[in-house]
């Protein structure tokens, strides 16, 4: 019995150091093999059990069934730990540079015209004016006379015209004669429009003029529709387009089809005010033109100008992106250039 | 319009700083564009006060040493006097008494000799040995023209000794003159917005003249044609004038306000027109008698045809009866309000004068004007209008300044015809009315006085009435309810508009209405940019032959807008379909990068039997190069192809929600043949796309492949449906289950998958096509279609045997409708 026990634990402690030992994976499964086995050391040990009396044999077997469960947790320790080496090994054979590029987004944009219509459409709509369409071809009544700007009159000159080949028929100067359509759909209705869309002057394209370019117009008609309105509503989009603590101001003007017209002023946004080369070093930049609509043109809209007043305004997009951006050179807005487009 | 504060301050006193008198005007819709200051603080080089100074020549005597120089002796105050060598040829030896500018040393002067602005510090120093400390200037060393010819000779009244800087320093306004402000274009319009601005009173002191001579009536006779061309035409006689220059105060204002001096009759003209806003003509009346024989007899009338006139610069015009003329018994003598004749002009030798101050309808200028190309600063304000009221004291003020200039007699009297005479509106302002305007109560007595500081006459009519008369200098101002307004904005633009408040809307909302065609357009811009395209914004405008480039060898031009004016060859109609200038984009971005993938919406114009085109908005994709962009990760990559464009027209429709569209094979010149494809929806075609044709492409310089398609937006947007239901998510799995089929080359897939569909009944989900295979494993002429098919029941898992029965159902019906084969 002694010496069967003795050999026992002779077997546990080699046993135990070879685990230890074993350098891989490999030569762990080795050693399992060796002490494990069907034909290994613990197994040739045991068989000696059969030689003890029946009063040494429980006690022989427990020993060694604890020596065989000691020896198969240190080889699991043993497996998990070369396991994780090897892994190791592996991830670290796998290690990427991190500092190579991404694979780069197929990434579609929308144009900066349609960027900042989205915008100053979305904040009108907040505010209760919807979009209206109307055409770019129109006659000059629409675009025009019914604008209280006859033929020939001096305001005219305001306007750079391209006339078609049809008599009476232009490409809209202004999305103004969206003014008398909507007018013209809606009375008696009150009225609260967006009328965004392209318009044509005549005009050399140079870096400071273009020969079509959007124009966002605005028209509020009803019953009670004042100047102390018009500018709290302006003043309201100012603050949301251009930032909350932005000044505003505004200054006498004139546009036929309004009166009294105004010109509305924003604190420069990029200099905050204090001068810069973008708002010329005034601290303030034109946005837009508006005033409380002209008498005749609620009454060729079919509104009666006694009863009913109304407040107009019109602004550039593309004019508002460029302050925004530091532009120089309207020309990058129909020249489709990628370089110009994937920046915004 | 330049206003020299000196030439303003004679008819309103200006008591604030020019910055905040600047700041004013911009307000009240005068807008100062700059300030330029002359001389004086701030200007470029303001003039020394204590060394550039007014001094008075005692002496001319010759220089020792030079032919060419003088030596004068200039005196600039009590005992004080410098000895100066100059070369000014209006300085001839001998002369004394002029005035003139003195510099001292020390003083900072422009540079004459310098070609670019450059300033130098005047240094004593010897002339041909005569030493000298100071020098009388030219306008160019003080910085008031180019003129160095000889120096400035100053008019008797300039105080010796006086500071230059306050005898010619001034400061110009220049003001942006909007259309309805014509009345600013002159000094008195000015000056009454200042004194409305700044609470003064403008003093215009009503024009004399000392007219001792015979009555004008002996003189001449004056008839106009048409009242409604010509409402008043006034005319003076001035006889025994000696033309001259003008005194150095005249030609100094005209040059301040950007008018070149010539004599002291025309000078006349021009500074009275500053003033008053009134233009005016002088003729030399010796020519009109001699052409008459006689009594001179002026016409106002149209041209008619064949009339033609020499003008002032020498040009000869051949007129026609939209122009309107001044004439005589001989014929045309002025083209009326735009240019005089050359021959009836004022020379050197002119001694009788007849000034003409009339009236012109501004239509009939402004067409003149821009016929004959023929812009002035008289036909900029007869262009805009210029009350008839102001031709007589304008006529009366010149008549009386010439005489002053250039001496003579003045006819008695001034001859007027003015057959009928313009009435000023009277317009009833009811304080409700400008409350309803502006939104703001304004009380009765400040509407009173801000109306009459701009020469309105008021009568308060009880508490809350005014009757408005317009002053007759005032075109601008309208009747009934648009002199309302007119007023409106008088009292607003005084009070300023930032005094203005401000309030929210409280009027009613209006009705809301759903914006469908607009959202949904939208939602197609996020659907394409979310594929990764971005949208581009091309000229509406372009040619009929970059049009017909997309189509080789038409010949036939369809009916453009086109148009009567175009600013460039390149744009003279306007566009029949967005795929001209989609190609123009992904040529020129071609260069640039290797993955082009772009999107516009946009409407084309086509003429149809209405006097205005339709404006269908269409939807046009391009496609060109790699399909992703370039990566080091993927360095050859795949190149885009006609089935990644029908993909994203998928897509897009999926997106939206449009039901089954149909694709079918198309033919289209723009297009591959084969490879062109027509969309359509319920049996109505939506759009087309395909590979573009290699001879397009050549014409648009494309050098890769591309892929176009062109959508009627409109009518795939009118197909979005309002709304639509959502599956459940099967609780059961489904079974998928692969089947390769060889059919004819020629049966198309859609057929196939259409046959597998119609086949498979309610247990089929879902079918999809995941390969095709053409080559050495088949007979020719075959190709292998393999499908995956999902089945799917939402109420159990299905059994080997379900899926096997739909799976022998389908290949039967493919077989019997397509002859298709189960590969083997």
């Amino acid at each position: 019995m002694t010496t069967l026990s003795e050999s026992l634990d002779a077997l546990a402690k080699t046993a135990q150091a070879d685990v230890a030992s074993a350098a891989d994976l490999a030569a762990l499964e080795a050693v399992r093999i060796r002490y494990l086995g069907r034909k290994g050391s613990l197994a040739a040990v045991l068989r000696g059990l059969g030689d003890l009396s029946s009063a040494e044999r429980p006690a022989a077997g427990k020993l060694a069934n604890d020596i065989k469960r000691a020896l198969e947790a240190a080889l699991d320790v043993r497996q998990t730990e070369l396991e994780a080496a090897v892994q190791a090994a592996v991830l670290a054979r796998e290690r990427l540079d991190v500092t190579m590029p991404g694979r780069p987004l197929p990434m579609g944009r929308l144009h900066p015209s349609t960027r900042i219509l989205r915008r100053i459409c979305q904040i009108w709509a907040d505010m209760g004016f919807q979009v209206y369409r109307s055409r770019d071809i129109e006659t000059d009544e629409m675009n025009f006379e019914l604008l209280n700007i006859p033929a020939y009159h001096p305001a005219r000159d305001m306007w750079d015209t391209f006339y078609t080949t049809t008599d009476g028929v232009l490409l809209r100067t202004h999305t103004s004669p969206g003014q008398i359509r909507v007018m013209r759909e809606r009375c008696p209705e009150p009225i609260r429009v967006i009328l965004p869309g392209m318009c044509y002057r005549y005009e050399q394209i140079t870096a400071r003029s273009e020969i079509q370019f959007h124009q966002v117009e605005g028209l509020a008609v009803g019953r009670h529709i004042t100047m102390t309105d018009l500018k709290g509503t302006l003043i309201s989009f100012a603050h949301r387009m251009f930032g909350p603590e932005r000044q505003v101001r505004f200054r006498a003007s004139h546009f036929p089809f309004t009166e009294p017209s105004a010109e509305m002023d924003v604190e420069c946004m990029l200099c905050g005010g204090a001068g810069c080369g973008v708002c010329k070093h005034s601290g303030w930049l034109e946005i837009l033109g508006c005033g409380m609509v002209h008498p005749r043109v609620l009454q060729n809209g079919g509104y009666d100008p006694a009863q009913f007043s109304g407040f107009a305004f019109g602004m550039g997009p593309e004019r508002i992106t460029m302050l925004y951006h530091r532009i120089e050179d309207i020309r990058y807005f129909w020249a489709n250039d990628l370089r110009f487009l994937e920046q915004f | 319009m330049r206003v020299p504060l000196s030439w303003l301050a004679e008819f309103i006193p200006v008591p604030i700083p020019v910055e905040q008198l600047a700041d004013r005007l911009t307000f009240a819709g005068l807008e100062v564009s700059t300030i330029h200051r002359i001389g004086v603080a701030g200007s470029d080089l303001p003039w020394d006060l204590a060394r550039i100074v007014v001094g008075q020549i005692q002496e001319v005597s010759p220089h020792p040493n030079a032919d060419r120089l003088v030596l004068a002796t200039v005196t600039y105050g009590p005992d004080r006097s410098k000895t100066v060598v100059t070369g000014a040829p209006n300085l001839p030896i001998g002369s004394r008494g002029q005035k003139v500018v003195l510099a001292l040393e020390g003083a900072q002067l422009w540079d004459a000799s310098s070609s670019t602005p450059a300033t130098l510090t005047l240094k004593g120093r010897k002339v041909r040995g005569v030493y000298s400390d100071a020098m009388v200037c030219s306008e160019r060393e003080l910085g008031l023209s180019e003129d160095h010819e000889g120096i400035l000779l100053l008019d008797d009244s300039a105080p010796v000794g006086a500071p230059a800087a306050e005898v010619l320093g001034d400061i110009v306004l220049e003001v942006e003159i909007l259309a309805n402000m014509a009345r600013c274009l002159s000094i008195i319009g000015v000056a009454r917005e200042v004194a409305a601005l700044t609470g003064g009173t403008v003093r215009v002191p009503p024009p004399t003249m000392a007219d001792t001579g015979a009555p004008v009536g002996q003189a001449i006779q004056l008839v106009i044609a048409d009242p409604a061309l010509s409402a008043r035409y006034t005319a003076t006689v001035l006889r025994g004038v000696t033309i001259g220059p003008s005194p150095e105060w005249v030609r100094r204002r005209l040059r301040l306000a950007g008018i070149r001096p010539i004599n002291n009759v025309v000078d006349v003209t021009n500074y009275v027109m500053l003033e008053w806003g009134q233009p005016l003509h002088a003729f030399d009346y010796d020519v009109l008698v001699r052409r008459a024989r006689g009594l001179p007899r002026i016409e106002v009338r149209p041209a008619h045809a064949g009339e033609t006139i020499t003008t002032l610069d020498g040009t000869v015009r051949s007129l026609t009866p939209e122009r309107l003329l001044i004439t005589d018994t001989a014929g045309p003598i002025a083209v009326a309000g735009v240019m005089g004749g050359a021959e009836t002009e004022v020379t050197d030798a002119t001694t009788n004068v007849l000034l003409e101050s009339a009236n012109f309808h501004f239509v009939s200028i402004r067409k003149t004007t821009q016929a004959l190309k023929l812009p002035s600063e008289a036909s900029a304000r007869f262009g805009r209008g210029v009350p008839a009221a102001l031709a007589l004291p304008a006529a009366v003020r010149a008549t009386a300044l010439m005489q002053q200039l250039a001496g003579g007699e003045i006819a008695q009297g001034v001859a007027d015809c003015y057959p009928a005479p313009q009435v000023p509106p009277v317009i009833t302002l009811r304080g409700p009315d400008l409350e309803r305007i502006l939104g703001m109560p304004v009380p009765q007595a400040d509407a009173v006085r801000i109306l009459r500081a701009l020469d309105f006459r008021c009568e308060e009519q009880g508490d809350d009435q005014i009757r408005v008369e317009v002053p007759a200098h005032r075109l601008d101002v309208g009747e009934g309810i648009v002199g309302v307004h007119d007023l409106a904005e008088e009292v607003a633009r005084v009070i300023g508009y930032d005094r203005i408040p401000v309030t929210e809307m409280a009027d009613t909302l209006p009705p809301q209405r759903d914006n469908v065609a607009v959202d949904r357009e939208e939602l197609a811009r996020d659907l394409l940019v979310t594929a990764g395209l971005q949208e581009i914004i091309t000229y509406r405008l372009t040619t009929p032959e970059r049009e017909a480039a997309l189509i080789p060898g038409n010949t036939e031009v369809p009916s453009y807008i086109q148009l009567a004016n175009p600013i460039s060859a390149d744009r003279t109609v306007m566009r029949r379909t967005l795929r001209a200038g989609l190609l123009d984009v992904l040529a020129q971005n071609a260069r640039l990068r290797e993955r082009l993938a772009f999107f516009e919406i946009g409407p084309v114009y086509l003429l149809g039997a209405d006097l205005l085109p339709d404006e269908p908005r269409r939807l046009a994709i391009g496609l060109a190069g790699r399909m992703s962009p370039p990566s080091w990760a993927e360095p050859e990559g795949t190149t885009t192809d006609f089935y990644a464009l029908k993909g994203l027209v998928e897509g897009l429709l999926a997106g939206l929600h449009v039901p089954a569209p149909v694709f079918d094979p198309e033919e289209d010149p723009t297009f591959v043949p084969g490879r062109t494809a027509r969309v359509s929806v319920a049996g109505r075609s939506v759009g087309i796309f395909g590979e573009v044709h290699p001879q397009v492409r050549k014409s648009f310089d494309l050098p890769l492949p591309a892929f176009v398609a062109e959508l009627e937006l409109e009518q795939v947007l009118s197909l979005v449906p309002v709304s639509y239901a959502v599956q459940a998510v099967p609780r059961f799995p489904p079974v998928l289950e692969d089947i390769a089929l060889v059919v004819d080359d020629a049966v198309p897939a859609a057929a196939v998958m259409e046959a597998i569909r119609a086949a498979g009944g309610p247990l089929l989900a879902a079918v999809r096509l995941f390969d095709l295979y053409r080559g050495n494993q088949l007979s020719p002429g075959k190709k292998s279609l393999a499908f995956s098919l999902q089945f799917q029941a939402p109420d159990r898992t299905l059994t080997d045997q379900d899926v096997e029965g739909e799976k022998r159902r389908i290949l039967g019906a493919v077989e019997r409708a397509l002859g298709a084969r189960l590969r083997g």
